[in-house]
Order: structure tokens, then sequence, then C-alpha cells
């Protein structure tokens, strides 16, 4: 009489151990059939055995789902995933399909993969080709900048992560020096380094230049000039002055308007139209205007949606200290603005590190472009899913850092209003 | 009195200034950008002009909807590029929307297992470049396909291979009259619908208009099948052997792997985007809304339908529809795979054979700047009008 009863506090002590019993038999006859492809339930007919976890699973949680059985941890597992019959099935099947996709992942990850050797032949299980990205991994990194001058792009990196570092432990005074030193002085520092050509470093063309650290140094560089642009066109947006405000808005509204790859394809076949003839100005150059153009567009209206987010209050109280028009947007509206749209701006940031791959249409090859390359060479066929998941999750660590990187930032910086 | 003039006139003179400055300066940089590529086209040979759209194309395109080849004119090519970029969006928008809802309330589930793969869902497929994941798809995961002789196949109606998904095609008799009906239908549909909200307001009738609605577009089409000579036929894919080795699907619709991939990757990745606005959308409605809405006795699907969803879509609908207009645009990373969209077709290989980059850059900016404005302009009308009214 007892078992047909709804569970309840009064018969935990017979339905507890019956559900975990089940719920365990389930999981392991999943476990065991992904894990060691054995079927434990084979000597059922195959319909029942393919249900049988389901359904040994599903009654399981039906047994343990007691209300208020006093057993804290109970408790907490059945608000959280058993709360009801449809949250149970939801559970059991996340949890086969994870069982289910481990073993053939970490096969192809790890079990089955190769990572010694140097050449394709030295691939022989089934999964991943690792040897592939060991092989190719300069190339990745640094394209096709001469190896014995790749310790200039380190070189100028290391300084950059130095200095960035060092900046966050120095006092508040300081501070200013470092960003003063990065904005005006690294850039100029970091391209003669990369670039070459004097103090008796090799000129190294830009054709050159390559992989993952192309990727940054468009990055970096178009950060740079399209934040003050940006916040320029926000402003001029929310002018006074009409000739201004419709050039503002034309301009952000032209860029918004196209994928970048046409704004790219513009910058490589139709700009050169606009220039004298003769005149060459360098592929790397006029992509970096063309992305940095496109983003402050971007970068604009996020900073427009700050400006207009402040109460008119603010600039009130500026104007009748009597500060004029510039005065009262740096000292007190910008800094008040930008905070407001940090998330929009590392936003922005975030896409604008995402769409750097995109310059393969003017034949500049960052990770993914060299990727490209690497998998098209003859010794290396095949190759594509190793690449790409490589890639993939490069990219995806970096943009993962900045994502969390201003999700703090904006933690810390929040004033109450 | 003076002084304050002087001082108004003042005022004028130093707004004029910098607006007047700047207009010189961009009419001088466009003179000269103009001048330039005058000096630069003539020294080619070749004058500003549109006329070449009506021109012989001579170049093939491997997937079109409308009836092209390379007899047609370049005007012909842009269109059919236009169209695949067209389709491609729509079939993204449709997918995106899908997993996005599905993604973004998974995220509000109270399983947490489930709130969890969500939020890795989110997380992961967010912070990859799309153009990397279209790569995975088209050159990793899609060429793992079997080839045509030992399809996937799906109870023997469509067929999966490394060349393409094969489909059967709907061969329509009269579809005219059946496309009518579908119309008649929709038009029955808002008329009942307005009955219904009459009945409501005037004398709080509740009618079932949904299952109605769903009733009357079953039936009107039906009918046309059995009374007006409607028919649909299926052509499904049959393998043909082309030589000893070399088989291919026959009859049918083929769905090339470019397109499978960019929808693939368009969508998943669009919809990590409209997840986190539903998302926003659904915790932005205040508590207190749910609350009172219970405490008056509405059921909890009426809560959701009532009250919940009708605020919360305020929220979600103009990011998402910006959402939508980025997928678009991102839709032009078509060309990475050769997917014959708009940017290949038009700005790629027409670009190539006719070397008119300002005219045909221009058109290509135009096209898509008219959709982004086109779609703006209506978003401003829609936010106007769901705005809430306050008194």
């Amino acid at each position: 009489m007892n078992l047909i009863t709804k569970p309840s506090k009064e018969n935990i002590k017979t339905y507890l151990p019956i559900g975990i019993v089940l719920i365990f038999l389930s999981f392991l006859d999943v476990f065991i059939n992904a894990f060691f492809s054995l079927n434990l339930s084979g000597f059922f007919p195959s319909q029942v055995s393919y249900f049988l976890p389901l359904i040994l699973g599903y009654i399981g949680f039906y047994l343990i789902r007691i209300e208020f059985s006093g057993v804290r941890s109970l408790d907490i597992l059945n608000k959280n995933i058993n709360s009801n019959n449809f949250n149970a099935f939801l559970t059991l099947l996340t949890v086969f399909i994870i069982i289910k996709s481990i073993p053939p992942l970490l096969n192809w990850f790890f079990l089955e993969a190769n990572f010694v050797g140097d050449s394709k032949d030295d691939c022989t299980g089934n999964g991943a080709c690792w040897v592939f990205i060991k092989v190719w991994f300069n190339r990745f990194m640094y394209g096709l900048y001469p190896d014995a001058e790749q310790w200039r792009i380190n070189s100028a990196f290391l300084i950059l992560f130095t200095v960035v570092g060092v900046s966050f432990f120095v006092k508040e005074k300081l501070k200013k020096y470092f960003i003063l030193f990065l904005i005006f002085i690294y850039p100029f520092l970091g391209i003669e380094l990369i670039s070459g050509g004097s103090f008796g470093l090799k000129y190294v063309e830009t054709a050159a230049w390559g992989g993952l650290s192309l990727t940054f140094i468009i990055s970096a560089f178009a950060i740079l000039f399209c934040f003050p642009i940006g916040v320029f066109l926000a402003l001029g947006r929310r002018s006074s002055l009409p000739a201004i405000r419709y050039i503002s808005i034309g301009f952000i509204e032209l860029w918004r308007g196209v994928p970048l790859i046409t704004v790219l394809f513009m910058s490589a076949v139709m700009f050169p139209m606009f220039l004298p003839d003769g005149t060459f100005i360098d592929k790397l150059i006029r992509v970096l205007i063309a992305i940095t153009l496109f983003e402050a567009a971007y970068m604009a209206e996020v900073v427009r949606g700050g400006l207009q987010a402040l109460p008119k209050g603010q600039y009130e109280a500026a104007k009748s200290l009597g500060m004029g028009y510039w005065r009262m947007n740096a000292l007190i509206i910008l800094p008040q603005a930008l905070k407001l749209v940090i998330p929009g701006i590392a936003n922005t940031l975030l896409a604008l590190v995402k769409d750097t791959p995109l310059i393969f249409v003017v034949g500049l090859m960052e990770l993914a472009g060299m990727i490209g390359l690497a998998k098209t060479n003859p010794k290396w066929l095949g190759m594509a899913m190793e690449g790409y998941v490589f890639a993939g999750l490069v990219f995806w660590i970096i943009c993962y850092a900045m994502s969390r990187y201003s999700q703090n930032l904006e933690k810390k910086l929040s004033t109450e209003r | 009195m003076n002084l304050k003039k002087i001082n108004i006139e003042n005022k004028k003179i130093r707004d004029l200034i910098p607006q007047v400055l700047t207009v010189l300066a961009l009419l001088s940089v466009v003179i000269y950008f103009a001048t330039n590529a005058q000096i630069n086209m003539g020294n080619r040979g070749i004058s500003f002009g549109f006329g070449f759209l009506n021109q012989e194309a001579s170049f093939d395109i491997t997937f079109s909807m409308i009836e092209y080849d390379g007899s047609h004119s370049y005007g012909r090519a842009f269109l059919v590029g236009l169209l695949n970029t067209i389709l491609v969006s729509a079939i993204g928008i449709f997918f995106a929307t899908i997993f996005g809802v599905i993604v973004g309330v998974s995220r509000l589930s109270d399983n947490y297992l489930i709130a969890k793969v969500a939020e890795w869902y989110v997380e992961i497929f967010r912070n990859i470049p799309l153009i990397l994941q279209i790569f995975f798809w088209y050159f990793a995961a899609l060429r793992a396909l079997p080839l045509p002789e030992n399809a996937i196949s799906f109870n023997d109606i469509s067929f999966l291979t490394i060349k393409g998904w094969y489909v059967p095609k709907f061969i329509w008799i009269n579809f005219n009259i059946f496309l009518l009906s579908v119309v008649v239908a929709l038009i029955v549909i808002y008329f009942v619908n307005s009955y219904a909200t009459k009945q409501r307001e005037q004398f709080g009738k509740q009618l079932p208009t949904a299952s109605i609605s769903i009733v009357i577009l079953i039936l009107i089409p039906l009918i046309t099948f059995l009374f007006f000579g409607v028919s649909l036929n299926f052509e499904y894919p049959v393998l043909k052997q082309l030589s000893p080795t070399v088989y291919t699907y026959d009859g049918g619709v083929s769905i090339i792997p470019e397109l499978i991939a960019l929808a693939l990757a368009l969508s998943m990745y669009t919809a990590t985007f409209i997840a986190e606005n539903v998302r926003a959308g659904i915790l932005g409605v205040s508590k207190g809304q749910k609350e009172a809405a219970a405490s008056i006795g509405l059921t909890k699907n009426q809560i959701l339908k009532l009250v919940v969803m009708p605020q919360a879509l305020r929220i979600i609908i103009p990011p998402t529809t910006n959402q939508y207009l980025n997928l678009t645009k991102n839709s032009s990373l078509a060309a990475a795979i050769a997917y014959p969209d708009i940017v290949l077709v038009f700005a790629g290989t027409a670009l190539m054979q006719t070397g008119r980059a300002i005219e045909i850059i221009s058109i290509t900016m135009l096209t898509y700047l008219t959709l982004s404005i086109s779609i703006s302009i209506f978003m401003n009308w829609y936010n106007k009008k769901m705005a809430i009214k306050e008194k």
C-alpha cells in the first residue's frame, strides 16, 4: 500500500533509496554505453533498451521529488533540477547528452590525437592532428614575418604588456604618465620596432605581417583612433549647429548602414581611384583607416547613448559655473557619460576584435587567414578542423577575457545615482 | 541695449564660423576626390556611368533563384545576388529567432542545468568571430559529410551529402489559386480578429481567436485543393551514376553547402544576441506586474500572455530588429566561402570584369544603406506607436 502513494515525508525512507538507485542505474547505463560502448540493457528489445535510462531516471526523479523532506541537500536538488515532471525530463536529457558527447570529444581532442611529429604522416590516430598547429605555430602567430626578426614583434608586445601590467600597480599620480606614454609614444615605438627601416633594424614590409600579432596590431590601432573620433562624432551629432549635426548624422549612418566587408572592398579597389595617379598608400594603412572609421561610427552611437542619459541639470550646472562648451564636455559631461556606457564601449571594442579576420578580403592574413593558407598547403590538406578549432579557441579566450574584464570594470565604476 | 545686440551678433558669428569651415573642408575633400577620380578614369579610358548594367555579364552563378546564365546582363546578375542575400538573411532570421527565444527563455529556467547550458551556449558562440564559425561549418563540419553514394538519407525523401542537401521539389498545379486562398484566409482572419477585439472591448466576451485563426488558415486553402483543382506533387531526388565512380542526385532541389554553412553560422551567432535581448526583456518586466496579475486571479498562462509578454516585447523588439539588420549585413561574409550573394557576384566578379570600382561599390553600399535606413525608419515609427502613452 505504501508503494502507490504520492512521495511525501512519511514514506521518504522507502522512496528515497529506490529513487536514488533508479537514477544511478540510468546514469550508469548511459555512462557505460558512452565510454565502453557496452549496452547493459541489451537483453531488452531495442526500442525499450534505447529509452530505458530515460524511463528509469524519470521514475527515479519522481520518487525523490518530496516536498519539505527535511533533508537540506535533497530540497536544494529538487528545487534546482527537479521541480516538476517537465524539469526532470529536461534534466535527464541534458545530462545524457553531456555524458554521450564527452567520449567523442575527449577522443578527438586528446586520446586519439597526435601531438608528436613534424609532418602529416605522423598523424596516425583518428583524432585531431595537433602536429599541424605545432608545425605552423610560428606562422599562425607572426604571419610571413622573417623568423630571424620575430624577436622584434615579441619585444614590442612585451613592452606593451609590461607597461600595462605595471600601470595597474603604480600610484594614481603616476598612472597618468603611463597612459600618456601608451597613447602618444608607444604607437610610434611599436611601429618602428615592428616595421624597422632605421636604427639598424631591417625593414619588413607590411605584406609580410600577419597571424595573431596582426590581429593585435590592427585592434590596438583601431581602438586608439576610433575612440576619440567616436566621441567627437557623438558630440557633433548632439551639437546645436545644424551643419555639424547633419554632417555627423550622415557620416554615422553611412558607416553603420553598410557591412564592413564592403567598406574594406572600398578601401581596396575604390579608394585608390580617389587619389592622384601614382600615389600609393600602404594596404595595411588603408585597412586601418577603413576599420577605424567604421568602428568610430558605432562608438559614436554608444557615446551618444551616454550623453542622452545624463540629466539636463548637469549641463545647466556646468554652464552656470561659467564653463564653455569644451570645458563643460571635458570636465563634467564626458566623464559621467563615458562611465555610463562602459558596457557599450566594451562591446564595440569586442566587435572590433571579432571583425579583424575580415581583412582577408584585401589579402592581409591574420590568424584565420593564415589557417586558410596553411590548410591549402598540399602537404597539409584536410586540416581545416584542427585549424579552425584552434583559431576559435584563441579568439574565444581573448574575447571572453575582454567581456569578463568589462563586466568587472562596470561593477567597479558604478556609482549609485 | 547695444551691448546685448553685439553679443547676439557675436554669438551668431561664433556659431557660423565652425559650420562654414566644416562644410568647406568637406567640400574640398569631395572635390579633390572627384577630380582625381575623373583623371584616373580618363587615364584608363572609362567614363562614369551606369550603362554597363545592360551589358552581357558572361559569367555564371552557381546558385540562382531566378533564371540566369552568362547571356544575361550585369543588372540581372545584381538582382540574382540581391535575391540570394535576401534568401540567406530570411533563413538566418527565421532560425535565429527560434534559437534565440529558446535559449533566452532557457537562461531564465528554474532548472539549474538548463540555465547553465544556455548560458554557456551564449558565452561560446558570442565570443567567436562569425567568420571563423562560417569557415568552421563550411570547411570542417560540412566537408565531413559523405559522398552522394553513401548519403545520409531521411526516409529516402531527402539526402544530405558533401555536395549539398537534396530535398524534394514542390510541383504545384494552379499555384495562383492557392496563393489567392491564403491571402483570402489572412483577410478573413483580420476581420475575425477585429470583430473579436470589438466584442472584448464592448461586452467583455473572450473569443478563442487563436484557434479560429488556425482553423481558417487550414480550411480555406484546403477547399481549393478539393474543389478548385489545386494539387501538389513532389519530385524526389534520385541517385544517378555519372561515371563508374562519380554519383550525383538528380531532380529535387539542391541546397548548396555554402548556403547551409552560412545560414547555420548566421543563425547560431545571432541567436546568442537575440537570447540576451529576450532575457533582458523578460527580466525587465517588474515583479509587481506579475504579482498584481496573479492577485486579480489570472492563471499562469494568462499572466504570461496578457501581462508579461506585451511589456517584454516592447523591450525586446527594438534591439532584436537591430540584430536582424546586423544579420543581413553579416550575410555579406558569404563572399568568404563563395556563396553568390550581392558582394561576391557584384562587388567581386562583376567588378573584376568591368573595372568600374566606383559605380559598383556605390551601388552595393547604397543597396545595404537603403535596406538599413528603411528598417530604421520603420523601427522609429514602430517605437513611437508602441511607446507607453503616459498621462
